[in-house]
């Protein structure tokens, strides 16, 4: 019997953003971050053991040494002077070291708007003007070694875009816009998690960020902005508008103009599928498409349990060469 | 009824064959690991169509997968043998002509994992 092979020999990388890999930055933001991080637990732990060390003096030292740290010298330089400097200087060191993170905004920057929604994200790439150039879900991409401003807004509830390796967290609160840099220094898919409770699947609003060197990154966005080409209609392009996926869900170039959900333009070329949750493949799509309410109880996709699995596969088909 | 043996005997050796042996446990199954293969289902996404313990998400499109060890054929047509299960896992419509299953990335090694955990599973 001739043995079969699969479709590709790499399984996907699942849960890129989860569990988030915290105190390992992949670029200069993060970077701050966690110097600040490491310093904090050092210090921290330190006066811990000065205060250990005294408990102990006070418990089981002689009656001298008692004497010694009741004193109002000690008082006064241990419990006044000594936090005024630490803390002082901490906090001076703390913001001059993460400055970079609330610097005003150049405005030459790369600038992608991400709306945060119930339980996906929304992206889109500005031009200088702040106008769309081009839209996707989910997933965002960005160029290695520059910085990237992100809009941060949300649709509905307030959530918290945070991607660990590349930046701290930053609320996304309905009609408002906050800003972050993001940057990283070498290529790679760095995973993201929504950081504050939205509901239901809140635990599974993942997000996934990919650095590209920069000559792939312009050829990318060159190919995502230049007009689709025309393509033969095919059965699963009528399926998805007869079966209703086009009436949320937005094709550029094909009549499917959804807004309510992810943009699936592109959705062939993510790594993950249901916001970060689920590798990307042939297998997964049609999963969630046929149930996706067994996947991510309570998200706003409905089930697709009435399709043949003649029509579920080619609207899987469909989707699959969304690229 | 003196004929009474000569017509239990069949039908004793049909009922016994009924009793299906364990899978055979072939060379490459013998060296596959159950928890690397439990790895490899969730990074497949397995999960997105089946309820496999041990696995996330738990998927309800397709069957659950528990106590297959005890099962006699794969998709209804196949004797469930782990070089066959594993061929199937891999590439479904191939080796199961009109599957719905759609080829899975699996490696050659990941899908003999793949099996071992399957096999593995007792059921709840």
């Amino acid at each position: 019997m001739r043995l079969p092979t699969s479709t590709a020999l790499r399984v996907g990388d699942a849960l890129a953003g989860w569990p988030p890999p915290l105190l390992d930055p992949a670029g200069p933001y993060a970077g701050s971050i966690a110097t600040l991080s490491w310093l904090l637990f050092a210090i921290g732990g330190l006066v811990t053991l000065v205060v250990l060390a005294a408990l102990w003096i006070a418990l089981f030292g002689s009656e001298r040494r008692k004497q010694q740290l009741g004193g109002a010298k000690t008082v006064v330089i241990g419990g006044v002077v000594f936090p005024v400097v630490v803390l002082t200087g901490l906090l001076v060191w703390g913001l001059s070291l993460t400055g970079s993170l609330t610097a005003p905004i150049r405005g030459d920057e790369m600038r992608v708007r991400v709306t945060g929604e119930m339980w996906w994200w929304r992206v889109a790439y500005l031009d200088e003007r702040g106008r769309d150039v081009a839209l996707d879900a989910n997933e965002l991409h960005i160029p290695v070694g520059q910085p990237v401003v992100l809009e941060l807004t949300s649709a509905d509830v307030i959530h918290s875009f945070w991607v660990p390796r590349l930046s701290g967290k930053l609320d996304m609160i309905p009609g408002r816009t906050t800003l972050m840099r993001i940057q990283a220094d070498a290529p790679g898919t760095f995973g993201g998690q929504c950081a504050e409770y939205c509901g239901g699947p809140h635990a599974l609003m993942g997000f996934v960020v990919v650095a590209h060197p920069r000559e792939r990154f312009a050829a990318l966005m060159a190919q995502r902005r230049a007009p689709r080409p025309a393509v033969a209609p095919s059965r699963g392009e009528q399926l998805f508008r007869a079966v209703g996926c086009a009436a949320c869900h937005r094709i550029a170039g094909t009549g499917a103009n959804g807004l309510a959900g992810p943009d699936l333009t592109h959705v062939a070329t993510r790594q993950t599928l249901g916001a970060g949750i689920l590798p990307n493949n042939r297998g997964t799509l049609m999963g969630w498409i046929a149930d996706s309410q067994a996947i991510k109880p309570g998200n706003r996709m409905p089930t697709y349990k009435t399709l043949p699995a003649a029509d579920l596969a080619a609207i899987t088909d469909y989707l699959g060469s969304q690229r | 009824m003196p004929h009474a043996p000569i017509l239990l005997a069949p039908l004793i050796m049909l009922a016994t064959a009924a009793c299906k042996p364990p899978p055979e446990p072939s060379q490459a199954v013998a060296i596959a690991d159950p928890e690397r293969g439990r790895v490899a289902i969730e990074r497949a996404g397995c999960g997105a169509c089946h309820t496999i313990a041990g696995v996330w998400p738990q998927g309800r499109t397709a069957m659950a997968i528990d106590r297959i060890a005890d099962q006699a054929l794969i998709a209804g047509r196949l004797p469930n043998r782990p070089d066959l299960l594993a061929a199937f896992l891999r590439n479904a419509p191939a080796t199961v002509p009109g599957s719905t299953m759609p080829p899975m990335p699996l490696g050659e090694e990941e899908a003999r994992d793949a099996v071992a955990y399957l096999y593995s599973l007792e059921g709840r």
